[in-house]
């Protein structure tokens, strides 16, 4: 495990847990914005993948820009992205580790039957070799109520 | 010079700025010029073989560089280049047909089975955990003819682990012109015993699972139940709409094709989110109207090539790679050696696959497709309309002045002929009834009844009134009076 950790609130928890369930069987995709390696929203998109939404997902130029955007109107940063696996374990797939950004925060939920169980949180390693886990925390301070997701 | 725009992942490379001024006149020497200066960005946008990743798209103010002249595109002084994110990822890449199984649950190759299989191996696209998936699936061919033998071949060779086949006809010498399974000494034995022996002999480690049984809306189900992959190798329209309806109830993949002539076809139906056999034709053509392989007959090679499409989309939904013919209807054409490919879509409104379905469990599809399954055999031959071989070998033994009208095409008459028959095309017979006298008797025939008996019905309407229909055709002939005749 690496020594990275983020930090989500229960609103974010919520949000893409339930942003999950709702595509499933179909993989959903978003972004994580907060400051200091504690996510405080979400951004939902699109996924726009043309490989079977199944199993991929794609979150397209445009719609980076847009989280991009939205993450400085919130006063944060975008610290990366979520995306959940269908009826697979929360595990990164070779597929992940192709396609990652470095210093990104990747959170895959998983989501068996449409309903969302476990949640965590990966990092790039910088020689892109492979995907270390990082710790994903629940903030004490968090609020209860989901924090709206933000549909781009 | 120019000023780069930096995405939030990149920024540790850049000493946390976002924006980045280097100098070129290309985007190509720009990047070039960036990752000089931050020799940390190189990994992450390009590959080990140089080229940029595909998920780092480079725009040029507004325009991606892939639409311009890619890294050839030039950038003046007061240009904008931005690094943009595209973020791809998803599950582990297993077919549609094996999710859900665990990663765990694959078997172990043999060392045996490591050497049979290097050459998958050493493909990254295949590699050794593709391998064990095919080793963990299971196919399932309807027919072990033309389409059902390629297909089983190389499916066998390619190390699927369980293969199983529905056949219930015994192999006849009209078959071993393209059903490649079978050869000349397996002529009279089951297609299921001939096709066990030479896929076993391929390759023993493919358990054979052999279905003895016609398929029907009965056994459809509980047939294909234990399949990943059902591989339609049917021939007949009410056989393709059961195996489409089973595979959209049961939520198993069609590696669909079919053959005509010189033509083929060839798609993957029934995925969770692609179109159906239904989706494309709703209804059954009307019966009679496409005739069959034994009556407009097919080029010997091109089951061969549409078998082996079935095979390769079977293989790729099982592994997980490559793009399937989802939603892709593609047809080939021997004569003019070219491939076309048709777009097909979902149909919300499609009877069995839709949004509303109509069609919730097997039907009778003998009735859907207006087939009327074949009558007993009577028990008496209808003597004012039909005659049997035997019955007009009697009648020409005894000197009877028959007139024997052959309606088949030119082509069957140069193959088998009955002796003092004359020849005139089914579609010829309204244009030449007039070279038939009334008061003859006739004896029509064809190939099996079938052409003979609309010929009777239209010399009946035009005023013949002693016009009988040979029962069975002139391969009843070959076979119960004239065996030194071919059959075809």
């Amino acid at each position: 495990m690496s020594s990275q950790r983020l930090t989500i609130t229960a609103g974010v928890d919520a949000a893409i847990r339930q942003h999950g369930q709702e595509t499933y069987p179909h993989e959903c995709c978003g972004a994580l914005v907060g400051r200091d390696g504690a996510v405080t929203a979400v951004v939902a998109l699109p996924n726009t993948t043309d490989e079977g939404p199944r199993r991929r997902f794609m979150v397209r130029p445009s719609d980076y820009q847009l989280a991009e955007r939205r993450a400085s109107e919130l006063g944060g940063e975008l610290l990366g992205f979520y995306h959940s696996h269908p009826d697979h374990p929360a595990r990164p797939s070779q597929y992940d580790l192709d396609h990652a950004w470095p210093t990104f925060a990747y959170i895959i939920v998983a989501v068996a039957e449409g309903a969302a169980k476990d949640m965590t949180v990966w990092y790039l390693q910088e020689d892109r070799s492979r995907f270390e886990e990082g710790s994903l925390n629940h903030g004490e301070n968090s609020h209860p109520d989901p924090t709206p997701a933000v549909h781009g | 010079m120019a000023k780069i725009l930096i995405p939030t992942p990149l920024r540790p490379y850049t000493d946390k700025q976002d924006a980045v001024d280097a100098s070129g006149a290309t985007v190509g020497e720009l990047l070039s010029d960036l990752t000089t200066k931050h020799a940390g960005l190189k990994a992450h946008l390009y590959n080990e073989h140089g080229k940029l990743r595909s998920f780092v798209n480079i725009y040029v103010n507004d325009e991606d560089i892939r639409y311009l002249q890619k890294e050839q595109t030039s950038v003046k002084a007061d240009d904008t280049v931005s690094i943009i994110p595209s973020v791809a990822g998803g599950a582990p890449a297993s077919a549609e047909a094996t999710a859900g199984k665990p990663v765990e649950a694959l078997p172990e190759l043999t060392n045996e089975e490591i050497k049979r299989y290097s050459r998958h191996l050493i493909m990254p696209e295949v590699g050794v955990e593709a391998q064990k998936k095919l080793k963990a699936s299971k196919v399932l061919c309807i027919g072990a003819g033309g389409l059902g033998s390629p297909a089983a071949l190389y499916l066998a060779a390619a190390g699927v682990g369980t293969l199983g086949i529905v056949d219930f006809d015994t192999v006849d010498f009209s078959n071993l012109q393209r059903q490649i399974l079978h050869g000349t000494p397996d002529v009279g034995r089951s297609k299921l015993a001939s096709a066990k022996d030479k896929l076993n002999a391929i390759n023993p480690n493919v358990k054979i699972e052999l279905h003895e049984t016609a398929l029907t809306s009965a056994n459809a189900l509980e047939l294909f139940a234990p399949y990943d992959v059902i591989l339609d190798g049917t021939d007949n329209f009410p056989t393709r709409y059961l195996v489409n309806d089973a595979c959209v109830l049961l939520g198993k993949p069609n590696a669909y094709g079919s053959i005509f002539r010189f033509e083929g076809q060839a798609s993957v139906f029934a995925t969770k989110d692609g179109p159906c056999y239904r989706c494309l034709y709703p209804e059954p053509p009307p019966p009679g109207l496409v005739p069959s392989c034994a009556e407009g007959g097919v080029l010997g090679v091109l089951p061969g090539m549409i078998g082996i499409i079935q095979a390769t989309e079977a293989i790729k939904l099982i592994i997980g790679v490559g793009e399937p013919l989802i939603g892709r209807f593609l047809i080939y054409d021997a004569l003019k050696m070219k491939f076309r490919e048709l777009k097909l879509r979902k149909d919300p409104d499609c009877p069995v696959c839709g949004t509303h379905p109509t069609v919730t469990k097997l039907i009778d599809y003998e009735q859907f497709c207006g087939v009327v399954p074949a009558a007993p055999e009577p028990v008496a031959v209808n003597h004012a309309t039909e005659i049997t071989s035997i019955e007009l070998k009697q009648r020409l033994d005894r000197g009877d002045a028959l007139k024997i009208v052959d309606v088949r095409e030119p082509n069957e008459y140069q193959i088998n002929r009955i002796p003092g028959s004359q020849l005139i095309p089914l579609g010829d017979v309204p244009k030449r009834y007039e070279e038939l006298n009334k008061n003859d008797e006739i004896v029509v025939h064809c190939k099996m009844g079938g052409r003979s008996a609309k010929a009777a019905d239209f010399l009946r309407s035009v005023g013949f009134t002693k016009v009988l229909n040979l029962k069975g055709g002139i391969l009843d002939w070959v076979e119960k009076v004239d065996p030194s005749q071919p059959k075809y």
